[in-house]
């Protein structure tokens, strides 16, 4: 019995970039506040570029709250979508090349939320990394962090419960 | 005394990049309590099968909201910057109605306002999202 040859390198890649590519570019509202996801293995870190329409406070100028909180929410979300779909392509039971937002698998929905304000956030990219610290068949719950100049200072922290998808597609 | 606060608050709030760019407005101030709208936005979906608002978008809306209620409370000197806020989400709002937030500043410090709101589309009667936060209070004798 020998083993199989590994998969080549690329045909790796490719599907767990469009598999990140469909679940991304779906979301109207990422797409508006121009949040991009890069991965490396199944890591995902989020980047907010800096925009004038996301400005809170003029005078500072500072990044509305708000942003900060939609941004950790939605790097909240991908993260856990991202690791359901992450085994639904791994395994081969969905071909992430026919994927699109009709075909993907329902995202989770979120129950609550909740936003620790660490730092004003500055005029400059934002930058966030969540990790699901539980996944289960009904909940599931996910912290985030997000800084700028340096990941050790965090301008914000978050906590979010969520509702897992039904498997009925 | 009360209505000068309530305009500088409404002139602040007005002037937040932000909020311009999701549409809110500002419908009541005043007394540590305020009311704002968000029109639906095919923008601001979240779930592009049900075409639902994305929490964020509703996040932002009360971030707003009680930053709002904080500046017009008659003891907060002015400026206020969230410390934290707790949001939970009842039902998904539904696609084409207008988001309604209302919130309230229901105790203040020398250093922290506590605020609680409510998010409702055409249906008042069911909220689509409640929200707990805390507010810094700028000391006024910094400048």
């Amino acid at each position: 019995m020998s083993r199989p040859p590994p998969e080549p390198v690329q045909v790796v890649k490719h599907r767990r970039d469009a598999a990140l590519k469909a679940l991304v570019e779906g979301v109207p509202y990422i797409q508006y506040l121009g949040i991009a996801f890069e991965r490396r293995g199944d890591e995902l870190t989020a980047t907010l570029p800096f925009d004038d329409k996301l400005i809170g406070n003029p005078y500072l100028p500072a990044i509305h709250g708000g942003v900060t909180a939609a941004f950790l929410e939605v790097s909240a979300l991908i993260e856990l979508s991202w690791s359901i779909l992450w085994d639904e392509i791994e395994s081969g039971r969905i071909d992430s090349d026919t994927l699109d937002p009709t075909t993907l698998p329902r995202m989770p929905r979120t129950i609550g939320f909740t936003v620790d304000y660490l730092r004003s956030g500055l005029p400059r990219d934002a930058y966030a990394r969540a990790r699901v610290t539980r996944s289960g068949r009904r909940y599931a719950s996910v912290m985030v962090e997000a800084w700028q100049d340096n990941r050790d200072r965090l301008i914000a922290q978050a906590t979010g419960h969520f509702l897992m998808p039904t498997r009925d597609g | 005394m009360s209505d000068r606060k309530a305009e500088i608050a409404r002139k602040f709030i007005e002037a937040i990049p932000h909020c311009n760019a999701l549409g809110m407005t500002l419908n009541e101030i005043g007394d540590g309590m305020a009311e704002i709208t968000m029109p639906y936005d095919t923008r601001f979906v979240g779930d592009p099968v049900t075409g639902v608002l994305h929490g964020g978008a509703v996040s932002a809306l009360m971030d707003t909201c009680g930053g709002a209620a904080v500046m017009s409370h008659p003891k907060s000197p002015a400026a206020t910057a969230t410390i934290d806020l707790r949001i939970d989400y009842m039902r998904a709002a539904t696609p084409g109605q207008t988001i309604r937030a209302r919130a309230t500043c229901y105790h203040i410090t020398r250093n922290v306002a506590f605020v609680r709101a409510v998010a409702m589309d055409d249906d008042d009667e069911n909220p689509v999202a409640s929200a707990a936060g805390s507010f810094t209070v700028e000391q006024a004798t910094k400048r």
